[in-house]
């Protein structure tokens, strides 16, 4: 599994763990962890527009919490439902920079069976590690 | 059991942890709760109040209400006063939804005259209302027409005739907090707000038509005063903040304020959600006014709504909102920083009192309130679960040694994560049309979230509030029909 949902580390938000071997990995488990307590069936949301994506920042840590945020702002900008389609990181002279595609389609509330709305990315038990298994990380959102 | 056996109990309604039970912490934390409430509390409130209390410049005692629960850097119910002078602020003593808060509105129908139409009435109010995830408003406006609605709030609805003078009077602040100033927000945080004036959201966001029952009626002079003189009285209570521009501002200043408090202030912190600056840097100042933004937009959200609640009840009884009464009882804010005065260490003193999930209780005859509430105090609405009920009660003179500050709803007890594996939305939905609630929602989901089990019970809550002096119970108000994000 993944990601899972935490039902012990918050209780008016959401909390989940995501864990993969590769960074890309891990960034699509948190993406879809997100966007899946917003919208119950993400098989639905068809591939129709494309957002890039570049984003610089001095941790990794850092770098998926912009990253979720970005998701959360399309959403509310745009009313997209985006995840991510191509994701490639590279090290900059002081961090790490992500750069990507984003693919998703307009909330159609026929079609989406919608949830509850993630207002941010929160720093309560925030955390991206990487270990022997691979990445790991811990995040909360306000919803 | 999450009770920390560091714990004093001060009196019946008032626990302390001293400054012995953490390592930094600069006064005692302190929480109000009866008995029952504090040994259901969990153990994040008792760690996260105590965080709290070793922010620099904090005042007296780090707070948390009976409704406190576990939130992100301070918890759910928290309240901490800083001196301005030498104190910090922190978003994370706001939180992410900046001015959240609860409307109630009279009418002078009654609940047998509104039955008949009351299915008509919630679906006209649902499709009218916009909810649920990532809604757009029906207020079209360009990004710099939305800069003016987070400097001026319910004012600028006033000009553009969403409001009457009348309602910014009963709004907590007159519903403009001054000195936003828009070159404090982000270019993003206006791309991502700009379009959601006049939305309820999602989440425990809701719109509800209530009923004010003789024998719910807990002080009828209190009650008289606030507009509540019919037996059976329908009203409107509704709960909504910034929407995503309150949440981008305060993304925004998170990310900021974690990139210079220590590199550049020197301050340490126990958790980065407790993220802040000096109230006086630069950065402190700038979060501040981009802070009052989010505030005024969310007065700004709930006006507009209340334009287009006034609009339905007034094609469904062809009657103008006057004639119907729809007249405003208060407007109160949850998330938010401010200036105030309180006694302090003997003397009068300007403080910054964050409110976290929480509510400004001032009592009869404080500066601020409209001359109307200046013998019954300020009306405080606090909102129960949707299948329980909700209260008005009134802000008490005894509220002064917590800044004139009281609960502001009931206060989970069960993760959404949990509260959806036990209840399902649908049959909810049924369950609750059989007991007289007939509610319209976006998704079944986030309506299992909020199951009432899911809830303290607010009963108990409201009565801890009045046993700690710090809110009067008014009248219950109890839910027919509900519109949900």
């Amino acid at each position: 599994m993944p990601f899972e949902y935490r039902g012990d580390i918050a209780h008016a938000d959401i909390a989940f763990n995501a864990w993969a071997e590769t960074l890309e990995e891990l960034f699509n488990e948190a993406a879809r962890a997100t966007m899946q307590v917003m919208v119950e069936n993400l098989a639905a949301v068809r591939p129709t527009q494309t957002v890039e994506l570049q984003l610089d920042q001095e941790s990794e840590e850092m770098l998926l919490f912009d990253f979720l945020n970005e998701l959360i702002f399309y959403k509310d900008a745009k009313r997209l439902i985006l995840l991510p389609a191509q994701l490639s990181f590279s090290k900059t002279g002081t961090g790490y920079a992500l750069k990507g595609t984003l693919q998703g389609e307009e909330i159609d509330v026929t079609r989406h069976m919608m949830n509850t709305d993630v207002k941010a990315v929160t720093m309560l038990r925030y955390s991206l590690s990487h270990g022997p298994e691979g990445w790991r990380a811990t995040v909360v959102l306000d919803v | 059991m999450s009770v920390p056996a560091a714990l004093k109990r001060i009196s019946d309604t008032i626990w302390e942890l001293p400054v012995s039970y953490k390592e930094g912490m600069l006064v005692p934390a302190r929480i109000f709760a009866t008995d029952k409430l504090i040994q259901e509390m969990d153990a994040g409130v008792f760690e996260q109040v105590s965080n709290v209390a070793t922010l620099p410049g904090i005042q007296r005692y780090a707070y948390c209400m009976p409704d406190g629960h576990w939130g992100y850097g301070f918890p759910i119910g928290g309240v901490a006063a800083m001196d301005p002078g030498t104190g910090v602020i922190s978003p994370g003593g706001i939180g992410f939804d900046i001015n959240c808060g609860m409307r109630l509105v009279l009418t002078n129908l009654t609940a047998d005259q509104v039955l008949p139409k009351l299915h008509q009435i919630v679906d006209r109010l649902f499709a009218r209302i916009p909810t649920g995830v990532g809604c757009h408003g029906f207020v079209k406006l360009r990004q710099d027409d939305f800069r003016s609605v987070v400097q001026q709030g319910s004012r600028w609805c006033l000009k553009q005739g969403f409001a009457t003078e009348d309602d910014l009077l009963m709004t907590e602040e007159g519903g403009c907090f001054p000195g936003a100033d828009a070159s404090s927000i982000s270019e993003k945080a206006v791309e991502r707000g700009y379009n959601q004036l006049g939305t309820l959201g999602s989440g425990n966001h809701y719109c509800e038509i209530q009923v004010a029952k003789p024998e719910n009626i807990w002080d009828a002079e209190k009650a008289r005063a606030f507009g509540l003189t019919v037996p059976n009285q329908v009203v409107i209570m509704f709960h909504c903040g910034s929407r995503g521009f309150g949440h981008q501002v305060a993304t925004d200043y998170l990310k900021l304020f974690l990139s210079v408090m220590v590199r550049k202030y020197g301050i340490k912190i126990v958790d980065r959600e407790l993220a802040c600056a000096p109230f006086h840097s630069p950065e402190g100042q700038a979060y501040f006014s981009a802070m009052k933004c989010a505030v005024n937009m969310a007065f700004a959200n709930r006006q507009v709504i209340l334009h287009r609640i006034r609009e339905v009840f007034s094609d469904m009884f062809h009657a103008s909102p006057d004639e119907l009464g729809m007249r405003m009882v208060y407007d109160v804010a949850h998330n938010t920083a401010k200036l105030e005065r309180h006694q302090a260490n003997g003397s009068q003193k300007e403080l910054l009192i964050h409110r976290k999930g929480s509510t400004r209780a001032f009592g009869p005859g404080a500066p601020g309130l409209p001359a109307c509430y200046d013998k019954t105090g300020q009306p405080v609405i606090i909102g129960g679960s949707m299948e329980t009920g909700s209260y008005l009660l009134a802000g008490m003179s005894s509220g002064a040694d917590a800044f004139f500050t009281t609960a502001h709803g009931s206060g989970r007890t069960m993760s959404r994560h949990e509260a959806k594996k036990i209840f399902r939305g649908d049959k909810l939905q049924r369950d609750m049309e059989a007991r007289g609630i007939y509610v319209r929602t976006d998704s079944f989901g986030g309506l299992a979230e909020e199951a009432g089990d899911a809830y303290k019970n607010i009963d108990e809550v409201v009565e801890a509030t009045e046993l700690a002096g710090l809110s009067k119970r008014v009248a219950r108000l109890v839910p027919i029909g509900n519109i949900k994000g």
